[in-house]
C-alpha cells in the first residue's frame, strides 16, 4: 500500500508523519496543497500544524485548497483519510466529520502527554488495538475542544463513532483527564462509514521509543492490516441487538 | 457596496475567551458586565446592487465566513 501526506502552507508535522511511516516501513508520498491528484495513494494523512495560519478559523481555509477537492472525492468513494490535530480541524471544516474544534477550555496552548482509551476496534484505524486499551499519546494544540450539538453527539455514541476518549492512566474518562474541555472527553471520531478518522493527539510523534513511546504506531498498523487482510470482525464491541 | 458581517458564537457553545474577558472586566471594577461573548466583525466591499450583494453575502457566510456548527451570522449592506 501507499500513503500520502498532504502539505498545506503552514503544516508542521507533514515531515514527521512521513518519518513515522518510514520508521514503520511504510512508503509515503508527499502531496502538495495545489495538487489535483492523490497519485494513487491508499490512505491520505492530513497532518498537524497551522494551515493557512489558522486564519478565520483553524482548518477553514485549507478546506478550499485544490488537494482537498481530491480528498473529499476520495473519502466519498470510501478512501481512507486520517486527520491529525490541524488535519482533524480541516476534516470538520470540510464536513467530512461532524462537529467542530474550538479554543481549549482554559485558553492555553497545551503540550503534554495524555492518556486515550481505544473505544472501538472494528475500524480501519483501530483494528490493531485491543478494546479499551489505554494509550499514552502527545497532544499540542490551542483549539482542540471538540463540540457538537446534542443530537450529533448522541448519533456519534449510538453509531460507535467515538474512537478515542481522553482518560486517566487507569482508563477512566474523568473531568480531570480531559485536557481541553472536549464534550464527552472526545479525542477522536470517525465518520458514519468509518473511512475517515480525525483525532487531536499525535500518533506520528509516538512511533519510536526514542520519542517517548510507540503507542501511536497502532493506527498506522491498523490501516496496513485492514488494507492487506480486510477488517477483522470484533463482535465484542457490537452492542446487543445488532 | 460596503458590507459589515458579524459572526457570533451560537448560544450554548462554550466561549472560554469571552469568560476570560468577563473576568478581566470584573477585575477592573466593571462588575455590571455579564454574558461576554467574543465574536468576529468583517468589513468588505461587494460588487452589485444591494439585493445582489445580500444574496452573495449570505452565500459567503454559509460557505466560509461562519461555521454553522458553532456560529451564527448577520450582515448589513450599505454605502
Amino acid at each position: 500500500m501507499r500513503w500520502g501526506v498532504v502539505t498545506f502552507p503552514g503544516s508542521l508535522d507533514d515531515s514527521d508523519a512521513r518519518h513515522a511511516l518510514e520508521v514503520l516501513g511504510e512508503p509515503a508520498v508527499a502531496l502538495w496543497h495545489k495538487d489535483r491528484s492523490l497519485q494513487g495513494v491508499d490512505c491520505v494523512v492530513l497532518p498537524g500544524g497551522f494551515s493557512y495560519g489558522d486564519y478565520l478559523r483553524a482548518g477553514a481555509l485549507a478546506r478550499f485548497s485544490p488537494v482537498m477537492e481530491c480528498v473529499i472525492r476520495f473519502a466519498a468513494d470510501g478512501g481512507l483519510v486520517l486527520g491529525i490535530c490541524n488535519g482533524f480541524q480541516v476534516l470538520c471544516e470540510a464536513g467530512l466529520l461532524p462537529g467542530a474544534l474550538i479554543r481549549n477550555r482554559h485558553l492555553s496552548f497545551i503540550c503534554a502527554t495524555v492518556h486515550c482509551r481505544v473505544e472501538e476496534t472494528d475500524t480501519p484505524f483501530t483494528a490493531a488495538y485491543s478494546q479499551a486499551e489505554v494509550l499514552a499519546l502527545p497532544i499540542k494544540h490551542g483549539e482542540g475542544c471538540y463540540v457538537a450539538d446534542a443530537e450529533t453527539l448522541q448519533g456519534l455514541e449510538d453509531n460507535r463513532q467515538v474512537l478515542f476518549r481522553y482518560v486517566d492512566a487507569a482508563g477512566r474518562a474523568t473531568e480531570d483527564a480531559n485536557p481541553n474541555g472536549s464534550l464527552r472527553n472526545i479525542a477522536g471520531i470517525t465518520n458514519a462509514t468509518r473511512n475517515v478518522f480525525g483525532l487531536m493527539p499525535h500518533p506520528e510523534h509516538a512511533c519510536e521509543a526514542l520519542c517517548g513511546g510507540v503507542d501511536g504506531a497502532g493506527i498506522f498498523r491498523s490501516v496496513r492490516v485492514t488494507l492487506s487482510d480486510g477488517l477483522p470482525i470484533r463482535t465484542a464491541s457490537v452492542p446487543p441487538g445488532l | 457596496m460596503r458590507a459589515k458581517v458579524y459572526v457570533t458564537l451560537k448560544a450554548g457553545v462554550l466561549d472560554p475567551a469571552g469568560k476570560a474577558i468577563e473576568r478581566a472586566l470584573h477585575t477592573l471594577g466593571f462588575e455590571e458586565a455579564h454574558d461576554v461573548r467574543l465574536g468576529k466583525y468583517i468589513e468588505l466591499r461587494v460588487d452589485g446592487d444591494a439585493t445582489q450583494a445580500a444574496g452573495r453575502l449570505d452565500d459567503m457566510c454559509r460557505k466560509l465566513l461562519a461555521n454553522s456548527v458553532i456560529e451564527d451570522y448577520r450582515f448589513e449592506v450599505g454605502d
